[in-house]
């Protein structure tokens, strides 16, 4: 229920963004997330960007999982 | 980045399962409270990698099986009043009530659709203007603000057609009254990760501050869960009780204030009736004054029933995580997927579900 995908924004139409998924086109309510830009990704819920996902802190926590599991 | 492949790296998972096993000394027990968690951790056998004194418990979020009976016969009811046109989330309309199922009604005739969105339940609405078209809006804090979307701008466009009856639930309030309720003996708890991208971190805090536990939130990725469980068991071992985010990529402290703002304008918080737990003051959503037009449970004049539930079914204790699916005389056998007899076999991410699927042969 709670299922939410990443999808990175194409472009945008006023409350609406033309997002991709796998390479699949779908159109998103933007009405949550009034901050998103293109090339964005979105945290996309039932048709609506519910958070736009920080590219910083995802590579961050990439790296404490390496570091975790002493890769690093 | 994608954001998905980088999170289910098999070897970066090992590796962490090891960093694991050595850290954990003492005997834990955590809850994970999300059916998404449940499903992830299920999947990917994610309880049976980690060390044997840690033991994880499934809690009550899913919100299509903490919906109970008396509020799926409400939408059966409504389903069955001429002209109207009942939309829901899928899994919605095969949850058993006392009677029927949406399902069972739509092959007797009513008008049942399923959407994916709610954008597309309006336009269902702007179609059909001789019709009552009734949203039933289930889920957390993560789909209450776009159920509030729609019903601002239903308003907007003067719609007068859409209606939504709200069976909207909030998480904070529930992990605080199964905490109250002390049957579990937890130490630690995988807090919601999507909930948590709208309400923000600060919700959760109470858990640690006021209760002793360990909190982290987790993103869906099987590296998520480890992460999530790796910081619990380090609280574990050094007595720290506190909230962590494992997630922040997607959660913000102060959470999605837009998301917030659109909710609270909507919707207010409201006394709820959850499935095995009963009413839980505070702990759900109506639709405020201003939007009563497009309230359901006013709009209509819905005719109780009385509430029968399958007298087999435990998932009212699956729910609170005080027994397992594997506990159910039914599980498998009577129930299951194509025969759901209750709403935890029903919903995608119900722990009797995610269990049938992927428990393999050591679940009864
Ligand atoms: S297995 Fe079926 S009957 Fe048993 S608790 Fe789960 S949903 Fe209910």
């Amino acid at each position: 229920m709670c299922l939410a995908i990443p999808a990175l924004v194409k472009s945008i139409d006023g409350d609406t963004a033309e997002v991709e998924i796998g390479g699949v086109l779908r159109r998103a309510g933007i009405v949550l997330t009034p901050e998103v830009k293109e090339g964005d990704y979105i945290l996309l819920h039932t048709g609506y960007a519910i958070s736009v996902i920080d590219k910083d802190d995802a590579i961050e926590t990439l790296e404490v999982l390496n570091e975790i599991a002493g890769i690093k | 980045m994608k954001y998905v492949e980088e999170y289910r790296d098999t070897e970066l998972g090992r590796n962490l399962i090891k960093r694991i096993a050595s850290v954990s000394k003492r005997p834990a027990r955590f809850m994970e409270f999300c059916g998404g968690h449940t499903v992830s951790i299920m999947k990917h056998g994610i309880r049976q990698l980690l060390p044997s004194n840690i033991e994880m418990l499934s809690g009550p979020g899913c919100p299509v099986c903490v919906t109970p009976v008396g509020d799926i016969d409400k939408a059966v009811f409504l389903a069955g009043k001429p002209g109207a046109i009942i939309s829901t989330f899928g899994d919605m309309i095969r949850v058993p009530g006392s009677v029927s199922t949406l399902q069972k009604a739509k092959g007797e005739g009513a008008d049942v659709r399923i959407v994916y969105s709610t954008q597309d339940a309006l336009e269902i609405a702007r179609q059909n203007p001789a019709k009552s078209v009734i949203f039933v809006g289930v889920g957390f804090e993560t789909t209450a603000p776009t159920v509030a979307a729609s019903v601002r701008q239903a308003f907007k466009e003067g719609l007068t057609n859409y209606y939504v009856l709200s069976l909207h639930k909030l998480t904070p309030p529930i992990i605080r009254a199964l905490l109250t309720a002390q049957e579990l003996d937890l130490d630690g708890i995988i807090c919601p990760g999507h909930v948590s991208a709208v309400t923000g971190a600060r919700p959760y805090e109470f858990i640690g501050n006021e209760y002793n536990i360990s909190a982290v939130i987790s993103g869906f990725e099987p590296l998520d869960i480890l992460l999530a469980v790796e910081m619990l068991i380090r609280q574990v071992e050094e007595g720290r009780h506190m909230l962590e985010n494992a997630y922040p990529r997607v959660v913000r402290y102060e959470g999605n204030r837009q998301a917030l703002d659109i909710m609270n304008e909507v919707f207010e918080v409201s006394p709820s009736n959850w499935r095995g737990i009963g009413v839980v003051d505070q702990s759900g959503l109506r639709l405020r004054d201003k939007y009563g037009a497009l309230d359901a449970e006013k709009a209509f004049d819905i005719e109780r029933v009385d509430v029968r539930e399958n007298p087999g079914c435990i998932c009212g204790e699956i729910l609170r995580g005080v027994k397992s699916p594997s506990d159910c005389r039914l599980f498998k056998n009577v129930c299951n997927p194509g025969n759901p007899v209750g709403p935890c076999m029903v919903s995608a991410e119900g722990s009797c579900s995610a269990h049938y699927l992927y428990g393999g042969e050591n679940e009864r």
